[in-house]
């Protein structure tokens, strides 16, 4: 007689009512796997961009100007030797190779993107944790981050950019300044809500100290949709900083950005649209895969957000 | 209802106050002698010390701001040393380029944006929704310049339908100044339009499953009315709230436009001014842009009473 052994039976039932954990219901939705495939890919590119049949971004030979794309040229080498290459991209009126100045690019956009978000997302829950949860200083920092939000926020980053010598460094705090106040009123409002939650309350009537009601009990719940905001501020990062470049205000121009290829292009736009549209396309969907993780993120995290947007 | 108007026009003046601190602050907590930042690279050392002169730098900070804060409610926002004239000046020699651009992206935008997420909305889950779904989160990537640059190469070089860059005042006649104005009001209107039909479409959706709705179907009221003047006048609060706050995004939208243009607005007097490192000129650009942001949501906060009788406060 054959019976069924009580090890499977056991998975069986494990699986009916086993919830399906975040990992997978994240691995699940279309637009997490889009955008997070692309990402993928993205960041792959920029940390293998030597291997991709480029050259230093920055070497120039006035022999190759302003070539079409695909053309072929010689470039200089630091070491003063002309070699051979293709410039798939074509390159631009100082003879620098376009395909290997948007391939590095990619290394600048995700950087800051990511930079910016991290910054933006830590320093806004500092301010959002203290404003929901230390009333006197709720009222102050609040109207201060009100003030902020009536500025726009890309006249705050070319201002600040304007003051501060442009690097790496300043371009991310410029950008990131203007974002805190987002994430200080979603922690501030998160922390309003789970304060009265029984377990906060608990915790007070424990004698659990504040310090540790703040980040040990009220944090991890204001995770989720932090995510959620810290990927969305990574795609408005890479394209404020795109346009910071680009208007000129922006990273130091011999620096290989999206924004520097397109504001170098830009002069000679008539003649050679392309110089334009290779970092464009590039931005775009970068810009766009980011968007799309975030939709997927909100919608599988958040889905009280998802259903107010 | 008078409660309300004074109650909400007063709210923007710590905001208003607030802004004048940080932009003044902008400068002051900046290292370096903000004398010598204010009159630029080229300035002679008498000029610096005039200007120091001028702001009280040797008194204490507080003075100084009440000094700042003074000429500014005078209208005086400082001296260009740059443009060598008044920034108020300035910035009303500009703004015609910059009412006119904003104002044709505003209509073009809630002229596309409410019909479409109304549409999306009544069909809910249909062809139209999708797409109109799907061109939001596209609008919201593609980048301002790179569209810019897009129409431009098909629409002017390609087809040659439009001039390519530039601006006419409307003074010189109305069709080449419409014809200059097309392509950046369409360029700037596609961000808008993703926003404002985003929140059409669910503000539209939530008001369609009330009861009010089922009897206005119920009593044989066309669809179009019943879409019309009972959906969309009541989902219009949330409308009109994204219309405010998307002034933020048409004021940076306006900076990055007016450039691929060449438009010679207050978005590229911006520019201009951070190139030239002439910051009486960037704090005053900041402040107008500020001032006209809140503003503008002060009137939308206000026309809700237009909308929603139920607001009393």
């Amino acid at each position: 007689m054959s019976s069924v052994p009580a090890a499977d039976l056991s998975t069986e039932a494990a699986n009916v009512f086993e919830r399906p954990t975040v990992w997978r219901m994240l691995a699940r939705h279309w637009a997490v796997r889009i955008g997070g495939v692309a990402m993928l890919l993205l960041a792959l590119i920029a940390l293998a961009a030597p291997l991709l049949g480029t050259v230093d971004p920055t070497l120039f030979d006035p022999g190759s100007r302003d070539l079409l794309p695909g053309g072929a040229g010689e470039i200089t080498t630091l070491e003063g030797e002309s070699v051979k290459h293709t410039f798939l991209m074509g390159s631009d009126s100082f003879g620098r190779d376009i395909y290997s100045r948007v391939i590095y690019g990619t290394r600048v956009s995700l950087v800051v993107g990511i930079a910016c978000a991290l910054l933006s997302v830590f320093v806004g829950v500092l301010a959002g944790l203290s404003a929901g949860y230390l009333r006197w200083l709720d009222m102050p920092l609040m109207r201060v981050m009100d003030g902020i939000m009536a500025i726009p926020g890309i006249l705050i980053a070319i201002a600040l950019v304007a003051l501060w010598k442009a690097s790496l460094v300043t371009v991310v705090i410029a950008i990131a300044i203007p974002e805190i106040p987002r994430v200080t009123r979603l922690v501030r409002s998160l922390v309003l809500s789970i304060r009265e939650e029984p377990y906060v309350e608990a915790a007070v009537s424990l004698g659990t100290s504040t310090f540790k009601i703040m980040f040990g009990h009220i944090l991890p719940n204001t995770v989720a949709p932090l995510i959620v905001q810290g990927t969305y501020i990574c795609a408005s990062a890479i394209l404020t900083e795109a346009i910071l470049s680009f208007l000129g205000v922006g990273l130091p121009t011999d620096m290989p950005t999206w924004g520097n290829i397109m504001a170098e292009g830009r002069v000679q736009f008539q003649q050679f649209p392309h110089n334009v549209f290779f970092p464009g396309i590039f931005l775009a969907v970068t810009v766009l895969a980011v968007n799309i993780l975030g939709d997927g993120l909100r919608d599988t995290l958040d889905p009280k957000m998802a259903k107010r947007a | 209802m008078f409660a309300f108007l004074v109650k909400r026009t007063l709210a923007t003046v710590p905001v208003l106050l607030i802004v004048a601190v940080l932009v003044f602050l902008l400068l002051r907590l900046t290292p370096g002698d903000p004398a010598a930042i204010i009159a630029g690279d080229a300035a002679s050392p008498e000029n610096v010390a005039k200007i120091r002169e001028n702001l009280g730098l040797s008194k204490p900070l507080v003075t100084q701001f009440g000094i700042w804060f003074g000429n500014l409610l005078a209208g005086d926002l400082g001296e260009s040393y740059f443009f060598k004239m008044k920034v108020a000046t300035l910035i009303g020699q500009r703004i015609e380029p910059t009412l006119a651009l904003s104002f044709c992206t505003i209509l073009i935008a809630v002229l596309v944006a409410v019909p479409l997420g109304v549409l999306a909305a009544w069909r809910q889950g249909g062809w139209l929704d999708r797409a109109l779904m799907s061109f939001s989160v596209l609008g919201f990537s593609i980048p301002v310049f790179v569209l810019g640059y897009l129409l431009i190469w098909l629409v002017s070089l390609k087809l040659g339908l439009l001039p390519v860059q530039g601006y006419q005042r409307i003074g010189d006649g109305f069709g080449p100044f419409i014809r200059h104005l097309i392509l950046p009001s369409v360029t700037l209107s596609v961000v808008y339009i993703a926003l404002i039909a985003r929140v059409t479409r669910a503000s539209v959706q939530d008001v369609l499953s009330e009861d009010y709705i089922r009897t206005a179907r119920a009593k044989g009221l066309p669809e179009a009315r019943v879409l019309i003047s009972h959906a969309l006048v009541n989902a219009a609060v949330p409308i009109l709230t994204v219309i405010g706050i998307g002034i933020a995004l048409l004021i940076g939208g306006v900076v990055v436009t007016e450039s691929v243009y060449g438009i010679p607005g207050l978005g590229r007097l911006t520019v201009d001014a951070v190139l030239a490192r002439d910051f009486p000129t960037i704090q005053g650009v900041i402040l107008f842009f500020s001032f006209v942001y809140v503003l503008i949501n002060l009137l939308v906060d206000l026309s809700y009473l237009l909308f929603d009788p139920r607001i009393r406060y």
